[in-house]
């Protein structure tokens, strides 16, 4: 099958300043990826280049096998719920649906009205006049009903109340899974992803730091804790991510391929928060690029 | 998208197409009356007498309320295209950077090449239809009036505000239809590239303020060739002016007057019988307290005035030149709109 986003040697350069940097990415379909980074890591970069809001300034960008907002057919396999999710302030739910149904060759009417039934939004209502957290429903629902392949969501819950984020991203997985879509969506908090991503990406200082289903990951990275010792003893075969020492003790992230089989060191796994706090530590101590997992 | 481009644009089309509608309820009677004025002065059966039936025509309706509806025309025309631009054209896509709704409309199954296309054109047409009716409105109401100059009443005489007059040509027929246009690809083509409303609309309000000053002063007077007409000058009558700069001898300068009704009089001044406009260092003759000398002198030179003008019959020629000068401006803005909207950042 044609990967989600396929990116080789992607960079956005603004002004003087890269925003992305030699982003090399292969994501297979009909996951759930997390993009996840710190503010101003370069994820909404990434995205508007995924989404054609932006050309690159460096290497390609291929969604869904096709270059990003390239004529209707590829608008139609892609659905964007934009930073902030924007709506017309001044039409009605009901002007929201007729927008999506006159735009959108695709559109699913019987679904988008069901949605908003379920929602219990009122269709006369302004747009302006919702709740941030309505708001973002209503954006997702004009996502979902053009009927995507690909659903790319640019903070989409950074602005809602923890209730509303828990709505909102169990809505987002029920039509995840009932559509059999495949979902990018980016986020500055990995416990917003943890529940529902099985994809993920760090992008940390304008550059991709890991990507690699969730499994992957969590199977290969590993908290080492042994007696005081430097990094450089360890075997090869881990790559020292982050370490921290007392006097009797050492204790090492690592990365690696298989695990290490010494009884001195006592292994244990990580969670998946402080694994991608640990590529957003290890980013800043040295600029050496890892090479992602696939 | 039609739908859509309808839809942002209702409550701008209502509010435009309202004011068209209290225009027309203030127009109509008044126009009806003005027609049945110009009858009554009869404009409509005279044959010989018309230059000073005319004159008193315009004179009589200078001076009553007619007069204030006769400027306020005018001045409605200047203002609708520049509104145009200011409220239809600057906010269409500024507006939609602002509120980042352009990243809800530029991922529909809609190319944002079409996206733009189908708002200029749905915007553009109610921009021709409302300034085309407002336009038909104020030159069927004026026409009485304009007819009337045209019979030769102004000649250059201080009211002289024919149709062909700088002021007035803008206001008439088919130009405002095109300075609408050219206003609102203006305002358009501002709003892409400035990418916020309000600095948009100021800056389309005052580049569409600066052509409006340099098309009657710059580009009109070029678009056909001049005709010229001279008539002798009374020099009994003619203005005689003598500047000195203290040092030596004054110029002697000459102006006489002459009638080309519903003109466009572009430049004037006396010649010599062989066609070299007249000045010459004053004589003696000139100086003295006594004035009979200086007009023997004069009067020997048969000096003549000289107008160069646009004639009445350019009226037509001159309105469609200038509205294809607009088209093409706003085609050419249109197209920049659509390139920037192609290839820019959302």
């Amino acid at each position: 099958m044609t990967a989600v986003i396929d990116a080789r040697g992607l960079g956005k350069q603004y002004g003087r300043r890269w925003a992305l940097t030699d982003c090399t990415l292969t994501i297979p379909p009909g996951h759930v990826v997390g993009l996840v980074g710190p503010n101003g890591a370069g994820k909404t970069t990434l995205i508007s280049l995924a989404t054609g809001m932006l050309t690159p300034t460096t290497g390609t960008i291929e969604v869904l096998g096709g270059r990003p907002a390239d004529g209707p057919d590829q608008l139609a396999k892609v659905g964007y719920v934009a930073q902030d999710t924007p709506t017309y302030a001044g039409l009605s739910v009901e002007d929201h649906l007729r927008f999506g149904a006159h735009l959108n060759p695709g559109w699913d009417d019987q679904l988008a009205r069901n949605r908003i039934r379920r929602l219990e939004l009122d269709p006369k209502q302004k747009a302006g006049k919702l709740s941030g957290g309505q708001r973002a429903q209503l954006a997702l629902t004009l996502a979902i009903a053009k009927r995507p392949e690909l659903l790319i969501l640019d903070e989409p819950i950074a602005s809602l109340d923890p209730l509303a984020r828990r709505e909102f991203l169990q809505i987002l997985m029920e039509a995840a899974a009932e559509h059999e879509l495949s979902v990018v969506m980016s986020s500055h908090l990995v416990a917003d992803l943890e529940r529902v991503a099985d994809y993920l990406i760090v992008l940390v200082g304008s550059r991709v730091q890991i990507a690699g289903e969730v499994d992957a990951l969590l199977a290969t990275h590993h908290v080492l804790t042994g007696p005081s010792r430097e990094a450089s003893s360890l075997p090869a075969s881990q790559h020292v991510l982050t370490q921290s020492h007392t006097d009797r003790q050492s204790t090492f992230l690592v990365r690696g391929s298989e695990q290490l089989q010494d009884p001195l060191w006592s292994v244990g796994g990580l969670s998946l928060e402080d694994l991608v706090l640990a590529y957003m530590g290890s980013a800043k101590q040295s600029t050496t690029v890892l090479e992602g997992i696939r | 998208m039609i739908w859509l481009s309808w839809r942002q644009f209702r409550v701008q089309a209502i509010v435009g197409a309202a004011i068209a509608g209290v225009l027309a309820i203030v127009l109509v009677p008044t126009g009806a009356h003005l027609a049945s004025r110009y009858a009554a002065a009869g404009l409509t059966t005279c044959h010989a007498t018309c230059g000073s039936l005319a004159a008193n025509f315009v004179n009589s309706v200078k001076f009553s309320g007619d007069g204030i509806i006769f400027y306020a025309g005018i001045a409605l025309l200047y203002l609708a295209p520049a509104f145009i631009g200011m409220f239809w054209g600057a906010p269409l896509v500024s507006r939609e950077i602002e509120s980042g709704t352009l990243r809800l409309a530029w991922n529909q199954s809609v190319t944002r090449g079409r996206w733009i296309v189908v708002k200029l054109a749905v915007v553009g047409l109610a921009a021709a239809a409302l300034t085309g009716a407002l336009s038909l409105l104020v030159t069927w109401w004026a026409s009485p009036v304009d007819t009337a100059l045209n019979l030769g009443s102004g000649g250059n005489s201080l009211f002289s505000f024919n149709r062909m007059d700088p002021l007035v040509f803008a206001a008439r027929g088919v130009v405002p239809l095109g300075s609408a246009a050219f206003a609102l690809a203006l305002g358009v083509a501002i709003g892409v590239l400035v990418r916020r409303t309000l600095p948009a609309m100021a800056i389309t309000l005052v580049l569409f303020a600066a052509v409006q000053v340099l098309v009657p002063s710059v580009v009109r007077p070029h678009l056909l060739p001049p005709a010229t007409a001279t008539a002798p000058i009374n020099i009994g009558t003619a203005g005689i002016d003598i500047q000195s700069d203290g040092s030596g001898p004054g110029v002697i300068t000459v102006m006489g007057s002459i009638s080309v009704p519903g003109a466009w009089i572009l430049s004037e001044h006396a010649v010599r019988p062989d066609g070299q406009p007249f000045s010459a260092t004053a004589p003696r003759a000139c100086l003295g307290s006594n004035f009979q000398p200086c007009n023997t002198w004069l009067a020997s030179l048969h000096l003549r005035e000289r107008a160069i003008y646009q004639p009445a019959s350019q009226f037509w020629p001159l309105q469609w030149l200038e509205l294809g000068i607009y088209l093409i401006l706003a085609a050419g803005l249109g197209w920049l709109s659509v390139w920037q909207v192609r290839r820019r950042r959302a």
